[in-house]
């Protein structure tokens, strides 16, 4: 078991995958000879030469639709894109196309391919560059997304997106690559896209996230805990497919749920997630499900500003606490 | 400016009458002078006013009885300042709302609008009143507790009704305190073993519910409660089948075939089923229902429960054909392979009992079928037989009716000809 | 893993034996040619010209649903394009594509039976006019969004490039496509990596209803490539023989230099932009000037062959008859041919099997108990 980051985890991952089948190559801006600009695919030129790694012009729509274009061929393209608002160039590309094209024509030809791209807020990047649009692509059949929030998630679910036959979106964060976590060593392990999973068990309240999220409502839990609550914690892990049973199994046992997004509260994945709860534990809650959410702004510069607008530790456990309180549970 | 709800007067109170009102409409009224005497269920006691004003309304009329938290009055600024319309009127929650009531009448000089918010309540015009706010799972608890939630005092936001009041309630019942014993109510989380994660002095563990085991539980629950069971026993002398059986296997002995004594049991009861069709019946949803196929059930246990595999048109099977399909499905129902049609359209069922040495039992019905034959051990007996007491083999049936779609003397008559069959069990196949 | 595009195994009807020419020869000559080669591009042409004739009639009879364009006035340039392809090379082209897909390779039965939504159909009725879709015949797309093939014809030129492979990909667009930005990127990238591929813009002088000078700076589309350094060559689609030599030179070209190029075609949209278009934007003389049988290319061969004695009365007619009943007979197919099962519905979301999949109906729970 060695401790490293997500981005070591990632970095591995995808050389490793590299070395094992030839016919996957990675494509983006700045990914060679600038090593990424989040230092994903950092020594990759060197070792695979400019065939396999390959620097695109800024053109977003060109080159993943160049991907879309080869992966029907059979090669196995991992682009990455340097921010997820930047999808939205090639958002044409990937949800008119490369969701599209094995259905469109009767199954004939599969789109085996990966886009890797951080979302994320918090660095002061201001409103453009600080959106976690996730949702778009998690809207869409024929998509797979998954948002990985541990180093050891990164590196299994990494290895089973280059290696489905289906076009998968691969979340990252800007606020995770630095994180650390246990990878076994020689881990070889493909994670079933498709399945969330409890990360932690409890017993008072379940808080769902996914990506970041996933790790702030680990942290929730973990101060919790030294307040004698027990909180249940699901990592989502993939948005599509969504797995609602885990969810709705764990809010059963607990009655009580608060989702935490990196989104806009409005339309976004925590409406999808308490719609399901509804549906699925509606006679097992005692408590309206609560949502932690971005403020629905454009995302300001300013650090206070900036700061205020993000779900945070101590909104996700005001959010807990309140709904606690509403159950009997007074706590702190 | 600000409402006037019937307040909570004593800790058992549930509603209030008017005794009078000591303020007339366009009085000047200061804060601590008394506004309304108001008769609980115990004496009659003054009530005071929170604010300076005017009283500019008088919602309800002495004499005149309403819940608490119901509007009664309205104080504003000026003797002629509008008071919003009864209809209109916001009001506090009704029933299980002591609690908000309590603190309304705390902080009604502050800012009673919040803590007598408006809810469904009863309009002034007196109508019933309100639904309690409940949660899902309170109300679902209450429903397998077999409690009043309108009886239950509710702690959450607003009043509403949570789990920890709903275990609290049940564990009073079970301890033989008052149902709405206030004091209880007020503080919830101390309520006796109702949370999760507290002891249990029966070093207890709780177990993964199986998709099955919940069937069982619900599908059981279903039958007892809804389905008025009564049950017929009949004890038959078994040496005839005993002997019958003996020589089918014989017959089949080069074909691999085994006829069991269940086998012959179950298509004795489908040829009887034939020709007593008033018992191939179902009382579903008000609505009397004939079965013109005999399709009768197996009860099959099996590591995770209980299944019920269906023989479809069990009258017009061979028993050799009983025989092979009864051990294919319980082979498929041990190894879960059972399909939803292998378990539906049953018409009868029969649950044996013998291979565990049991005399006799009464069995669930599996509804909406309307009987079930339990059937106990073959043993050795004393009989009478012809005119002496001698060792012979029984069995002992018993048949569990439904009441609703099958009356006592049908059933018996059933159950008549079937042991008859039994007992002539060249019958059986003719 | 995608096992896409082998050879397509056996002969088609279409001929890919007609000799080729080098850029540097003068226009070609009808009595430089094969006749049976000759006749079999007009078999092919009238194909095509009886086929969307047949398609429009059926719309209108409301056995084909959704979007139809037709490729009538555009024979000449599907038919000389396609015969320029290999076997083995791709081609992506834009929703106008029922001709290409036939000229590719494509059953009309199959064809027709896509139009009609049958499971027969070559995408098994999942994609319609806009999707005519063969793995085998290495068709890889007709595509409803104006611009979306480029970027995943560039793409496969990649994969044929990244593997060292010999094929060529062509990637058929109209005139209106060369102002979005896929165009732009695609080109370039094209040209950046040295990929062997043809894109080919017919141009019918008209978006839906907007003209190519009203919509394009350089309205002499074939130059458009040069901001690319991406040579491009301009020809009259009205002239099977010219496209086919123009076509081939290029292909040839792209193969053996490994880079891309550009052609453009002028032809002459007959019908409105789709079956439900009355064309009413046009002026009367732009209707004149289309319908102008001097414009018609299957009526300007018609007339060469005949002229030149290659296509006798006799040869026309049964030509003629034999055409009629193959389209007849695609339309019979197309509709005595199964409607997909409903329970088909969830069978191509994903390639790869995947947990939590949603299959529910609308009105399906999303958790049944």
């Amino acid at each position: 078991m060695s401790v490293i980051t997500y981005r070591q985890a990632l970095r591995d991952t995808l050389r490793a995958e590299m070395l094992r089948d030839e016919n996957v190559f990675v494509m983006g801006e700045e990914i060679g000879v600038f090593e990424g600009s989040y230092k994903i695919t950092e020594g990759l030129l060197k070792e695979f030469g400019e065939k396999r790694v390959r620097d695109t012009p800024i053109a977003e729509e060109g080159f993943v639709g160049a991907a879309v274009g080869s992966a029907m061929l059979g090669l196995r393209p991992v682009v990455e894109l340097m921010t997820i608002n930047f999808s939205l160039i090639a958002i044409d590309q990937i949800v008119n196309h490369a969701a599209k094209i094995y259905g469109m024509f009767g199954g004939q030809t599969p789109v085996p391919m990966v886009i890797r791209t951080p979302g994320g807020g918090g660095q002061q990047l201001g409103a453009t560059h600080s959106q976690n649009i996730e949702l778009y692509y998690s809207f869409v059949p024929g998509l797979k997304v998954l948002a990985p929030s541990t180093p050891a998630d990164a590196a299994s679910m990494f290895r089973a997106a280059v290696r489905d036959d289906d076009p998968v979106l691969f979340l990252e964060n800007l606020g995770l690559y630095n994180t650390k976590g246990e990878v076994p060593d020689g881990d070889e392990s493909v994670a079933e896209i498709g399945r969330a999973k409890v990360t932690r068990e409890g017993t008072d309240i379940t808080l769902i996230g996914y990506s970041r999220m996933a790790m702030v409502a680990g942290q929730v839990a973990e101060q919790l805990a030294e307040q004698g609550i027990s909180v249940e914690v699901v990592d989502l892990r993939s948005l599509r497919p969504l797995d609602r049973q885990t969810v709705v199994d764990s809010v059963r046992k607990t009655s009580c749920a608060v989702i935490c997004e990196d989104d806009w509260l409005t339309y976004g994945i925590g409406a999808e997630i308490a719609a399901s709860i509804q549906e699925g534990a509606f006679d097992y809650l005692d408590a309206p499900v609560r949502r932690v959410a971005m403020a629905e702004v454009p995302m300001p510069y300013a650090k206070p500003l900036e700061t205020a607008a993000l779900p945070s530790v101590e909104s996700i456990t005001t959010a807990v606490k309140e709904t606690l309180d509403a159950v009997g549970r007074r706590v702190g | 400016m600000t409402e006037i709800y019937m307040p909570r007067l004593s800790d058992t109170m549930e509603e209030g009458v008017i005794s009078s009102w000591a303020k007339n409409v366009g009085d000047k009224v200061a804060s601590g002078d008394v506004l309304v005497e108001i008769e609980t269920d115990k004496a009659v006691m003054e009530y005071e006013a929170y604010e300076d004003g005017y009283l500019v309304e008088q919602y309800v009329s002495a004499g005149d009885t309403v819940p608490i938290g119901a509007v009664i009055g309205f104080i504003g600024e000026t003797p002629d300042a509008e008071a919003p319309d009864a209809e209109g009127a916001p009001a506090a929650p009704a029933q299980g709302s002591e609690q908000g009531a309590e603190q309304a009448s705390e902080q009604a000089g502050e800012k009673p609008a919040e803590t007598a918010p408006a809810a469904p309540a009863p309009a002034a015009d007196g109508e019933g009143p309100a639904r309690p706010r409940t949660s899902p799972l309170a109300r679902r608890l209450a429903k397998e507790y077999g409690l009043d939630i309108d009886a239950i005092e509710g702690s959450g936001p607003k009043g509403r009704i949570v789990r920890a009041d709903v275990e609290a309630a049940r564990d009073r019942a079970a301890s033989g305190a008052p149902a709405a014993a206030p004091a209880a109510a007020a503080a919830p989380a101390a309520a006796p073993a109702a949370q999760a994660g507290t002891e249990d002095p029966r070093g207890s563990e709780e177990l993964k519910v199986s998709q099955m085991r919940k069937t069982i539980a619900r599908r059981m629950v279903e039958s007892k409660q809804q389905a008025p069971h009564f049950y017929l026993r009949r004890t038959i002398d078994a040496e005839p089948l005993k002997a019958f059986r003996a020589q089918i296997n014989e017959q089949l002995a080069d074909t691999g075939t085994k006829i069991s004594f269940n086998d012959l049991i179950v298509k004795a009861a489908a040829t009887t089923l034939k020709a007593h069709p008033e018992v191939n019946r179902s009382w579903e949803d008000g609505r009397l229902l004939q079965h013109h196929r005999v399709n009768v059930g197996v009860a099959v246990a099996i590591d995770e429960g209980l299944v019920v595999p269906v023989l479809h048109d069990t009258d017009t099977a061979t028993l050799s054909d009983i025989s092979a399909r009864t051990r294919d499905l319980a082979g498929k129902a041990r190894d879960g392979k059972l399909k939803p049609q292998d378990m539906s359209g049953g018409t009868f069922s029969v649950s044996n009992l013998g291979m565990f040495g049991i005399d006799s039992f009464s069995a669930v019905i599996n509804t909406p079928e309307s009987a079930i034959l339990a059937v106990g051990a073959m043993k050795p007996t004393p009989v009478v037989h012809d005119g002496e007491v001698v060792a012979r083999n029984t069995i002992a049936l018993e048949l569990s009716v439904d009441h609703r779609a099958v009356d006592g003397a049908v059933g018996a008559a059933f159950l008549k000809d079937l042991a008859e069959v039994l007992e002539s069990p060249m019958r059986i196949i003719l | 893993m995608a096992d896409t595009a082998k050879p397509k195994g056996g002969g088609t009807a279409r001929n890919s034996g007609g000799r080729r020419r080098t850029r540097k020869d003068s226009a070609p000559k009808i009595a430089d040619e094969q006749p049976k080669v000759l006749l079999d591009y007009y078999r092919q042409m009238l194909l095509v010209r009886r086929f969307e004739e047949r398609t429009a009639q059926a719309y209108t009879q409301a056995r084909i649903g959704g979007y139809c364009h037709l490729n009538l006035g555009e024979e000449a340039t599907v038919v000389g394009l396609m015969t320029a392809l290999k076997d083995e090379d791709y081609l992506f082209t834009n929703y106008r594509d029922h001709g290409y897909a036939i000229g590719k390779g494509m059953s009309p039965r199959h064809v027709m039976a896509e139009l009609y939504g049958r499971s027969t159909g070559v995408s098994k009725g999942w994609g319609g006019s806009m999707h005519m879709y063969d793995t085998e015949v290495r068709m890889l797309g007709g595509y409803g969004i104006v611009g979306g093939q480029l970027p995943l014809a560039t793409g496969a030129a990649l994969a044929v490039s990244y593997r060292g492979g010999d094929e060529v990909v062509m990637c058929q667009m109209g005139d209106g496509t060369t102002n979005i930005g896929a165009w732009h990127e695609s080109l370039n990238i094209a040209a950046l990596w040295n990929l062997p591929i043809v894109f080919v813009v017919i141009n019918n002088f008209t978006g839906m209803g907007t003209t190519v000078e009203m919509s394009s700076a350089e309205p002499e589309l074939h130059k458009r490539g040069s901001a690319f350094r991406i040579e491009g060559v301009k020809v009259d689609g009205r002239n099977v023989l010219e496209v086919r030599d123009a076509a081939a030179d290029l292909v040839e070209r792209a193969r053996a230099e490994q880079r891309p190029f550009l052609l453009e075609a002028t032809s002459y949209r007959m019908k409105g932009h789709s079956v439900v278009d009355p064309a009413k934007y046009r002026t009367e003389e732009q209707v004149a000037e289309a319908r102008d049988t001097a414009n018609d290319p299957v009526a300007i061969f018609d007339k060469q062959l005949s002229d030149a004695g290659v296509l006798t009365d006799e040869l026309r007619e049964e030509i003629t008859a034999s055409v009629k009943e193959e389209v007849a007979d695609a339309a019979d197919f197309a509709e005595n041919s199964p409607h997909p099962d409903v329970s088909t519905l969830f069978d191509y979301t994903y390639a790869t099997p995947v947990a939590n999949e949603s299959r529910r109906m609308p009105a399906d729970p999303v958790f049944a108990e």
